[in-house]
């Protein structure tokens, strides 16, 4: 290892995962003057994951356009190749050999590379089957969104007959790449009351392609060998079909953020961070789905680009805040991102992100330091519904009191 | 026509082939699947076992500790990871303390002597993360994490590197026992003749065993789920945390695996459909509860994966070996969880009956034995996305290079489905489930093989 650390090339920033919040920090950061920035991307293709979502409405909030998934993946790669970044494509970071030091596989073997700063943008997976502990037989045509949209984009047919697991938007988009893919969709389950995605989706897939979404239902069990034959529902009810689709319930691709130790969010298991998106290990940010999971591509994007003046002023300035104030949240927030306030140096971006773990009538959000209440209003856009984007305004934080408590989120009920 | 008909592509029959393929024979290895190591073999705790707590003087505990001995020296010189991690064996109440004693003795009947009593505080200095309510414990060194998936197929490998017949999907149905050789019939394809047949059938060796005339034992399954946690649950880890077994059952234990996750389980059901691979919702949760009991901080990882295996239980507590000389027959019958250690021993044993039987043996000199060498699978060991000049990663999760899954494809006994391609490469078997590779993991395989995607795809 110390003849690694020795060898180890020298760079400004490392940037772990070349998808959009990654790209986009790089891009900024060299625009904002970084002279060596790489991104260090273990896929063949830099893109994240808008390379295989083939359907239009990428880009709209960071590039000002409407495009589809590759062409938005490809666009930001370009981006990102103009400004001077170099991505190192086809490259894993395997783990941590010094404080912010990498260790690097390739085809060309084991190679080390040190930073001054690191970011993190390692984005986020679907719970597979297992994960969430479904029982039953181990068949093929047990899939999660990702890996149908990856077979499709090679026009290789998941299967005929479909079970989709989840209501929300990613499981309606699953649908749509069922259904362009020749399979079928037999029903929609959700344990929740009712599906979680916007109406017009929710109708367009229910008259086009006359989707049943049972709510309040979820999977009980998987049957059949060599191929899926049918599930089962906890209300008794089976399904026959061959091909069965876990959908969302994201959980971060946080190993290399546990192996630095870094504190976690209990709550969504990605790593906590400040409005700068920093970790509490020094030099160590973290952006994109990977502290908020998820969010779609181009809040991504921004996330990344809001925290470039953060790391550009950690490698001016070479300080790391000590101390921070934490945002508890309370039911039915599940979670909120950023979660710590660094009330002394820290630009927040201009919102927080939040999750409710249950459907909520009001709209309001009260802000408490102690007794002192910082902020109450309305949620910027939608409503409190599970596996939605919820956000609020971050003005607040500019009240916070940096000697009090930590500062508590709720909802009105 | 063969020399040997071996029935049962398992870690045991496979292990019989292999030794069988260094005499001057023609060897013929079938199974009912379409793959080595696809039946009971796949979904075992993967360990090997010094045979500490063996019924002293029954022929399992004979054939574990020679097995133990040979597979200890075999795995390491052909590639297959072997990590001599030890166990603990925790008491967690007074009376599984107070039948520690009797565990030591039994070991020492089973000539394993370096199994020793420690108490409360040197238990949690070996395993620091461990929950509340330590009374006792017993540490057994010797005990090991070995690679289940690697073995079976290193000894059919081998097997057939030095002459032997693979035939995959071939489920036996009769037999017309000759003078000379016997006919062996199948579901599909030609018939098979053979002078001499070991049944190593497993959960079917009794239903192979009737077709031969004898009725000793009778397989009735035992289903064990198992549940694996992510990588980042290793380091909670330093060994195999046994329990005190009971009169019926080892009980459940948790270790870490080769490939750097920890499991756990068995769960112990007696069923009756040889099939019923499934996992169950009781036996998941009851797995859940137990790993974190024993270890509380397992509630914060993920689950990477949950089996189901079925042992071949029997009505008979022993190993059922037998063999009939006028039939020149041998079989393996009622081998249960200590199978893969000592699977070595048992073609030993098996050599030795079938020369019984009328055999001639005739062994090959060593220049003569073609040697093989598996991939690494173990991440206690060198592995090829480490090397200069490799194909690149594929599988992020397991970090499985292009080139192993085509050789996965490619070298015999070859994959035939993704499951094959899992087993022999760790591809989709990490924490995402094929979410980032499964599309690339079975392009590859079918350009490797000439076919197509979705015949990978769908199984």
């Amino acid at each position: 290892m110390n003849a690694d650390h020795l060898a180890a090339e020298q760079v400004d920033v490392v940037v772990v995962g070349g998808g959009p919040a990654g790209l986009s920090v790089a891009t900024e950061l060299r625009r904002r003057g970084a002279a060596t920035v790489v991104v260090i991307e273990r896929e063949a293709t830099a893109g994240g994951v808008p390379r295989h979502t083939d359907h239009v409405g990428f880009g709209m909030r960071d590039l000002r356009r409407v495009m589809s998934g590759p062409r938005y993946a490809a666009a930001l790669v370009q981006r990102a190749e103009r400004a001077g970044v170099e991505i190192r494509s086809a490259t894993t970071v395997t783990d941590w050999i010094g404080d912010r030091t990498l260790a690097l596989a390739s085809s060309d073997g084991t190679s080390a590379i040190a930073a001054r700063a690191v970011v993190l943008a390692t984005g986020v997976r679907e719970r597979p089957r297992s994960a969430r502990l479904v029982p039953g037989d181990r068949p093929a045509g047990v899939y999660t969104t990702a890996a149908i949209q990856q077979l499709a984009q090679r026009g290789i047919a998941p299967g005929t007959r479909a079970v989709i697991v989840g209501a929300e938007h990613v499981s309606f988009s699953a649908v749509l790449t069922l259904r362009h893919a020749g399979c079928s969709v037999a029903a929609m389950v959700t344990p929740l009351a009712r599906h979680q995605t916007y109406w017009p989706l929710r109708i367009a897939t229910a008259t086009r392609h006359r989707v049943k979404v049972f709510t309040g239902v979820d999977i009980a069990s998987i049957h059949g060998r060599p191929r899926v034959e049918r599930v089962e529902l906890t209300n008794g009810r089976a399904i026959q079909c061959d091909t069965v689709v876990f959908t969302g319930d994201w959980i971060p691709e946080h190993e290399l953020a546990r192996r630095a130790g870094v504190t976690i969010d209990a709550s969504h298991r990605g790593p906590l961070v400040d409005g700068a998106a920093r970790t509490d290990r020094t030099g160590v940010f973290a952006i994109g789905n990977l502290v908020h999971p998820a969010e779609t591509a181009d809040v991504c994007a921004l996330h990344g680009r809001h925290a470039a003046s953060a790391v550009m002023e950690w490698l001016a300035v070479d300080e790391w805040p000590s101390r921070r104030l934490r945002v508890l949240t309370t039911t039915p927030i599940e979670w909120v991102s950023p979660a710590w306030i660094d009330p002394l140096t820290a630009t927040p971006r201009d919102r927080f992100v939040l999750r409710v773990d249950q459907f909520v009538e009001s709209r309001t959000m009260r802000v408490h330091q102690g007794e002192r209440e910082l902020w109450h209003g309305t949620v910027l856009g939608g409503s409190l519904v599970p596996n939605r984007s919820i956000s609020i305004a971050s003005h607040w934080t500019a009240d916070v009191d940096p000697d009090g408590g930590d500062v508590v989120l709720s909802a009105e009920p | 026509m063969y020399d040997v008909c071996v029935i049962g592509a398992g870690v045991v029959g496979s292990a019989v082939a292999r030794l069988l393929s260094h005499q001057r024979l023609n060897i013929v290895l079938v199974d009912a699947s379409n793959d080595v190591g696809a039946g009971t073999s796949k979904a075992n705790t993967a360990i090997l076992h010094t045979g500490f707590d063996a019924t002293p003087g029954s022929i399992e505990a004979g054939l574990v500790a020679r097995g133990y001995a040979m597979l200890r020296a075999y795995a390491p010189s052909v590639g297959i990871a072997l990590e001599e991690t030890g166990a603990v064996l925790v008491a967690w109440t007074d009376d599984q303390a107070a039948a520690l004693p009797a565990l030591i003795a039994k070991a020492h009947a089973n000539g394993y002597d370096a199994a020793a009593l420690i108490d409360a505080a040197e238990v949690r200095e070996r395993e620091p993360r461990l929950g509340d309510g330590v009374v006792a414990g017993m540490v057994v060194p010797g005990e090991h994490i070995i690679d289940p998936w690697s073995t079976p197929i290193a000894f059919a490998r081998e097997a057939i590197a030095n002459g032997a017949t693979w035939r995959p999907g071939c489920r036996v149905t009769g037999f017309e026992f000759g003078d000379e050789h016997t006919v062996i019939t199948a579901e599909r394809g030609e018939a098979i003749e053979a002078r001499f047949v070991v049944n190593a059938a497993g959960l079917f060796s009794d239903v192979v065993n009737e077709l031969a005339g004898a009725s000793e034992f009778t397989v009735r399954p035992r289903r064990g789920e198992l549940i694996v946690f992510d990588k980042l649950a290793r380091p909670l880890l330093h060994g195999t945390v046994l329990p005190v077994p009971t009169a019926t059952t080892k009980g459940v234990l948790v270790a870490p695996t080769v490939f750097g996750n920890v499991m756990v389980g068995p769960t112990a059901d007696d069923i009756d459909d040889k099939t019923a691979t499934g996992s169950t919702r009781a036996g998941i949760d009851a797995l859940v509860a137990h790993a974190r009991r024993i270890l509380p901080a397992l509630a914060d990882e993920e689950v990477t994966s949950v089996y189901a295996g079925l042992r071949a239980a029997t009505e008979h507590s022993d190993y059922q070996l037998a063999h009939r000389p006028d039939l020149r027959y041998v079989c393996l019958g009622g081998i249960r969880s200590t199978g893969l250690t000592a699977s070595m021993a048992l073609a030993e044993e098996t050599l030795r009956r079938l020369v019984e039987c009328g055999l001639a043996s005739s062994p090959k000199s060593p220049d003569e034995i073609a040697p093989i060498r598996m991939t690494n699978l173990g991440e206690a060991g060198p592995r090829p996305y480490q090397q200069p000049r490799n194909t690149g990663i594929v599988c992020h999760c397991e970090r499985v290079t292009r080139d192993e899954i085509v050789a996965a494809c490619t070298t015999a006994p070859g994959a035939t489905d993704l499951d094959g391609v899992r087993r022999r490469t760790r591809a989709v078997a990490g924490r995402c489930q094929g979410f980032a590779c499964l599309a690339e993991v079975c392009t590859i395989a079918a350009t490797a093989t000439s076919t197509t995607p979705a015949s990978w795809l769908h199984g």
